[in-house]
């Protein structure tokens, strides 16, 4: 967490960054850029998701329908978030020559997406019944 | 770094990776799925009688769309301004992070 607070000053400043170690091939940073982009979307599409549960399942208790749109946005904002710190560390490691930062995140994004999967399955068989 | 040797006799400045024309359409594609979420923003703004306020969250997305097109559209400017283009630089990055995070905060809004 701490880290990642440090980290969050070098979102803002280029020169920072600029300033350690050597600039990698451009086609490093091209697709480190593609690879930040790839978890933009999937950020979006979690967004997109929280709006569709709102639109799409009218049937649905407000309670539940209402959770589950912000359990997806919420992580949407978090898959965002770490997006850009991600590859604010990927591009440092690539400057100084590191290995590239290993993480826990998309274990634990795929372990929430099955359970928000098989809430779904649970609460629109229930839905229908009731 | 031999992009130049490797390109051929065709065309001796084109990167063989055609990595600067994927990187474009991958900021075209990011900005397609901003699009959807942007629509279902207005959807759920307009759906079930629309307040001034839930009106107001709706604009601000389609705001948020539109500037996420200008930071889309000046990254692929720089994409194709040269051969070797400069890698994406942190404000870009956060500022295309911040439109997501502002679009699903008025998501928020809109929802609850």
């Amino acid at each position: 967490m701490i880290e990642f607070v440090r980290n969050a000053r070098l979102w803002f400043a280029p020169e920072e960054i600029r300033r350690e170690g050597g600039t990698p091939d451009y086609r490093f940073s091209l697709a480190n850029e593609r690879t930040f982009l790839a978890w933009l979307r999937t950020a979006l599409a979690l967004v997109g998701g929280g709006f569709a549960v709102d639109q799409f399942l009218p049937d649905l208790r407000w309670g539940w329908r209402v959770g589950l749109a912000l359990a997806l946005l919420a992580a949407g904002v978090l898959c965002s978030l770490r997006a850009v710190n991600h590859w604010v560390r990927c591009e440092r490691a690539m400057r100084r020559g590191d290995d590239l930062p290993v993480s826990r995140f998309p274990a634990l994004l795929s372990l929430v997406v099955a359970v928000v999967a098989v809430a779904m399955v649970l609460v629109v068989l229930v839905g229908w019944e009731g | 770094m031999s992009a130049d040797a490797d390109a051929g006799p065709a065309d001796p400045g084109r990167d063989p990776g055609l990595q600067p024309e994927r990187t474009r359409l991958a900021w075209r594609r990011t900005t397609l799925s901003g699009t959807v979420v942007a629509v279902l923003a207005a959807k759920t703004a307009l759906h079930g009688g629309a307040t001034p306020a839930t009106i107001v969250a709706g604009t601000l997305c389609c705001a948020l769309w539109l500037t996420f097109l200008r930071i889309a559209h000046g990254r692929i400017r720089t994409l194709a301004s040269a051969h070797r283009p400069r890698a994406l630089t942190p404000p870009y990055a956060t500022a295309a992070t911040l439109c997501t995070v502002a679009l699903a905060v008025c998501g928020a809004f809109l929802v609850f």
